[in-house]
């Protein structure tokens, strides 16, 4: 009953307008940064490394390589501060946390696209 | 003192707020409370309310219990606590008092009773450092020394193995995040003290400013839903 009841709250917060993506993909994260009283939209574009978590705390890391240096970037699903998610490619990966690929070059690292 | 409502602990999640920032929440779901007996100045010295909570089977509640629900017109109660102060005075015996006596960025303590831990040693119950397992320190996981040997006993406040956990806890200055009246629930940001299931209490906040007596009209919608019939 009480996990009924939390399931019940959280319910709210949860977010169903955002594209289905899973690890591997490669997506487009619009984020809304508020500066001051105005807000502004930041695109934070890499590859999806993992989900973790369920329900209303599920969370994604993206992982970019920016300047040569690797940028990961981990947001809750279902955060009112996304304002969109675009999947750009679908990878065809064989695992669900894709940590191997941070020791790996960038000709290394390619994945495969799923058709 | 306070006001308050007694209330069961239902566990944790988290919630956004409106900066889209999370927020850890433990909900606790508190059943209208229904007013058993006022305490008064002039007839017991001091001020309180006494608060029922959860309906227990008639079996289970012996005569002189029953005849104490029976003032109040309610079925038996399993828990019943007192808060004491003069802020839910204004409430008659028999009256329910429920969520919506509390808004959301109120401060709050919440009273329960801790996890019980049994008989612990220092190193978890008091958080103290352990000895080198090897080099032949011969010294692992004690409690240190008992102090200087000249009062010839243990000063008291040394601390010791003991029971740890199953004592009752208070959590001060914990913040209402939201007031859900539909389904009884009270969001409090932060951890409560107590197993899922456990009774807690949540009072206003001692540290916070007073506030006046409530006024029972805004927040009584119906009186005593809980019993049709009166008991015997």
């Amino acid at each position: 009953m009480s996990q009924h009841l939390i399931s019940d709250v959280t319910q709210a917060y949860l977010r169903d307008d955002l594209p289905e993506f899973q690890p591997g993909d490669n997506v487009k994260v619009s984020v809304k940064i508020k500066e001051g009283a105005r807000e502004r939209i930041q695109v934070f574009e890499g590859l999806v490394i993992k989900r973790q978590g369920g329900g209303v705390s599920e969370t994604f890391t993206v992982r970019k390589v920016s300047y040569g240096v690797g940028v990961e970037r981990t947001f809750p699903v279902h955060t009112p501060s996304i304002a969109s998610i675009q999947v750009v490619r679908r990878g065809k990966v064989r695992r669900a946390k894709l940590h191997y690929i941070r020791g790996l070059s960038a000709k290394a690292s390619r994945i495969k696209e799923r058709r | 003192m306070a006001k308050g409502i007694l209330g069961t602990k239902i566990g944790m999640t988290q919630i956004f707020d409106e900066a889209g920032k999370l927020v850890p929440v433990t909900i606790v779901r508190c059943e209208p409370n229904v007013v058993l007996q006022k305490k008064t100045v002039e007839t017991d010295g001091y001020e309180a309310v006494q608060l029922g909570y959860k309906d227990q089977r008639v079996s289970l509640a012996n005569k002189p219990k029953l005849g104490h629900f029976a003032k109040s017109n309610t079925k038996p109660k399993r828990y019943v606590k007192e808060i004491a102060g003069q802020e839910l005075g204004n409430f008659e015996v028999g009256q329910e008092i429920k969520v919506n006596i509390f808004e959301a960025g109120e401060p709050i303590d919440v009273t329960g009773t801790s996890k019980g831990k049994g008989f612990q040693g220092v190193i978890k119950r008091h958080n103290q450092s352990r000895g080198p397992m090897t080099h032949g320190s011969r010294y692992h996981r004690g409690p240190g020394s008992m102090g200087p040997i000249d009062p010839n006993h243990v000063r008291k406040g040394k601390n010791l193995p003991g029971q740890m956990g199953n004592e009752t806890v208070t959590i001060q200055n914990l913040e209402i995040v939201k007031v859900d009246l539909e389904r009884d629930l009270l969001l409090i940001k932060g951890n409560v003290p107590g197993p899922r299931r456990g009774l807690v209490m949540v009072r206003r906040a001692v540290k916070a400013e007073a506030i006046p007596p409530l006024d029972p009209a805004q927040y009584v919608t119906t009186q005593n839903t809980s019993s049709e019939e009166p008991v015997e």
